[in-house]
């Protein structure tokens, strides 16, 4: 379907401007007209025209090049022609400078003025349809808000469009970072539970007591402080899902617990003796292999059994590098938006140093990395200089040298004690160099009883 | 139904009136007639462009008792210009009632070339059909046989035809205004 474009004609001579307007609107444009600057900027406060003409010479405080500034502050796409009586080469490289697409020298050749419009509505069609063509492309990448074209992925789309509305426990597993949390929604919601509570609770983050008293709730005084009755996270997931991350750090105990939940479908609160029934889904996700920690007996294999009804494993993103450019666009998109920067596009080369690096933290680490080209970036384009924070890790790695005399738990208690050394206790940003959700690294945190 | 009144605006040749009364009764099928003709127009005279403002005659014509069901159409040898452009071959109301040709740069005579009465008359007729085109409604057609497509040269006008298109007959005939058009 034709784009119907709008035309704005500014001129203080009404003759000037309604015949213009005129003439326009016999070649099909909806055109309005202003008399003057600040007529102009009102109307486009209101309004997205496609193309102004804008005289240069008008009375009453406002002249062209001040109209047509302030109109490219409120829609900066958009294209001026700017018209004047008096051709002067300054007024020509003031206007130009300021952001005129063109500008034209009254009376004009007809033949002129119509090839003008002509060329600039032509790139203005092809604009919206690229814009349009991108839209679709994200679309047909796109599941809830899982953004991918690689063939594993879309296989996991398939499967959850085919269990999103059974009752079945699903285990997710998969690096910290590929997205197990938003692949947990996308079930839930993508099936008849999605009308009713998804609670999300990170295992790691929390001592064991807390948990317990997280997960299931406690009664008054079931402990010091417990001054009320509190509701679990099982019992406001009622009739909905519950994601537990990290299935992998629970205690022994809470590995009980949670097995009865599983199989009788209810639980007692903290320091509570009535049953509670519920019914609930289970989504738990880990980014350790549970198969081993059975083997180990780090993990019930009953529970592992229970848990692992469905299984999901989520490729890393250095295994699905075709989604890189899809992800960081979208991120782009979207963060731009979110943190008030017009930033429009990637280069070539950025995209490069993106599709080069191998992200150990995943599609997190590349949408923070995004973040912080986009804060950091002066133009509207993520240049190669802005991602140059990947390039220095990189170069950092090569002149190091892995230590041969420690086992592998030791160096990444090492790692994660300096880099939380380097933060001064920040996680979050610790976390974020280290590659790893702050789940993960409070279990490594506990794991290793790393002082913050 | 519409009918169509024509005038000239200064002197004109009469035989061009009565065969573009014709060629309006053929191709749309309407009624039409002659009004008396207006004196040129040196109210409109631009001395800096030695050329006549357009605009300033067609609010002229306005004044012209000629009924609302009738379009007017007016023939004139003067050269015209709306302010913006450096010359128009003709002006109309777009869905209005007021539509105005120009013969001046229809002549071969006007680009240094031998007179042909026979090219200045299909001339006038696209540029006429074109104007009472947008008088009618209708907008400019990509359908560059067409005589509503857009033409701001000569060569461009020699290119079209003098009949619409499919598309603006159905336009006309859609239009509650129209004259009633057998396609």
């Amino acid at each position: 379907m034709e784009t119907q474009w709008d035309i704005l004609v500014v001129d203080d001579e009404e003759v000037m401007r309604e015949s213009l307007a005129a003439w326009l609107r016999e070649d099909g444009y909806a055109v309005d007209t202003a008399s003057s600057g600040r007529e102009a900027i009102a109307k486009t406060k209101i309004k997205d025209y496609a193309i102004y003409f804008v005289d240069l010479k008008m009375p009453g405080g406002i002249d062209g090049i001040e109209t047509m500034m302030e109109i490219k502050h409120l829609h900066e796409d958009t294209s001026i022609i700017i018209i004047t009586a008096y051709a002067t080469v300054d007024t020509a490289i003031a206007a130009m400078k300021e952001g005129a697409q063109e500008y034209i020298v009254k009376p004009c050749n007809p033949e002129e003025i119509s090839l003008l419009v002509n060329r600039i509505i032509k790139v203005k069609n092809l604009q919206r349809e690229n814009t349009i063509l991108r839209k679709k492309l994200t679309q047909q990448y796109s599941f809830q808000d899982i953004i991918s074209k690689n063939s594993k992925m879309h296989d996991i789309f398939q499967l959850i469009n085919e269990i999103a509305s059974l009752r079945s426990t699903v285990l997710i597993h998969g690096e910290s970072g590929t997205g197990k949390e938003l692949i947990a929604r996308a079930i839930h919601f993508s099936g008849d539970r999605s009308q009713k509570p998804f609670v999300s609770v990170s295992c790691a983050a929390l001592a064991e007591t807390l948990l317990e008293s997280e997960l299931f709730g406690h009664e008054k005084g079931a402990f010091t402080g417990a001054s009320s009755q509190k509701k679990g996270k099982f019992e406001l997931a009622d009739e909905g899902t519950i994601f537990l991350d990290e299935i992998g750090d629970i205690s022994t105990k809470l590995q009980m617990d949670l097995l009865r939940v599983l199989q009788e479908k209810s639980f007692y609160r903290v320091g509570g003796s009535e049953e509670v029934h519920v019914d609930v889904r289970v989504i738990a996700a880990t980014n350790v292999n549970l198969e081993d920690a059975v083997r180990e007996g780090q993990f019930r294999d009953d529970l592992f059994y229970r848990l692992n009804v469905i299984n999901i494993i989520l490729p890393p993103l250095r295994e699905r590098r075709e989604d890189i450019p899809l992800l960081a666009k979208n991120f782009i998109e979207r963060l731009s938006h979110e943190l008030s920067k017009n930033v429009a596009d990637i280069s070539e080369n950025a995209l490069k140093i993106l599709l080069d690096y191998d992200w150990p933290g995943n599609v997190r680490e590349l949408e923070n990395a995004v973040e912080r080209a986009i804060v950091t970036c002066k133009g509207r384009i993520l240049t190669e200089e802005d991602f140059s924070f990947l390039c220095h890790n990189g170069k950092r790695k090569n002149g190091w040298h892995a230590p041969t005399n420690m086992t592998l738990a030791e160096a990444e208690k090492e790692i994660i004690a300096a880099t939380i050394h380097r933060t001064n206790g920040n996680i979050k940003e610790a976390a974020i160099i280290l590659g790893i959700d702050r789940s993960t690294l409070y279990d490594r945190i506990k794991r290793y009883g790393i002082e913050r | 139904m519409t009918s169509i009144a024509v005038t000239s605006v200064g002197d004109v040749n009469e035989e061009t009136l009565e065969k573009i009364q014709q060629h309006l009764r053929g191709a749309l099928h309407c009624e039409t007639r002659r009004i008396l003709k207006s004196p040129r127009p040196e109210f409109a005279f631009d001395h800096k462009r030695m050329q006549y403002n357009s605009s300033l005659i067609m609010r002229d014509l306005l004044h012209h008792p000629c009924g609302e069901t009738t379009k007017l159409l007016a023939l004139t040898e003067v050269d015209l210009f709306i302010p913006m452009l450096s010359f128009v071959f003709g002006q109309a109301q777009l869905n209005g009632n007021i539509a105005i040709v120009s013969q001046a740069r229809l002549h071969q005579e006007f680009y240094a070339l031998p007179p042909n009465r026979d090219l200045l008359f299909i001339r006038t007729i696209k540029e006429v059909m074109h104007e009472i085109g947008h008088a009618y409604g209708l907008i400019h057609c990509i359908n560059q046989d067409c005589p509503m497509s857009l033409s701001t040269t000569i060569q461009q006008l020699d290119k079209k035809g003098s009949l619409y298109c499919q598309n603006c007959t159905a336009l006309l005939k859609e239009s509650k205004q129209s004259p009633s058009l057998d396609v």
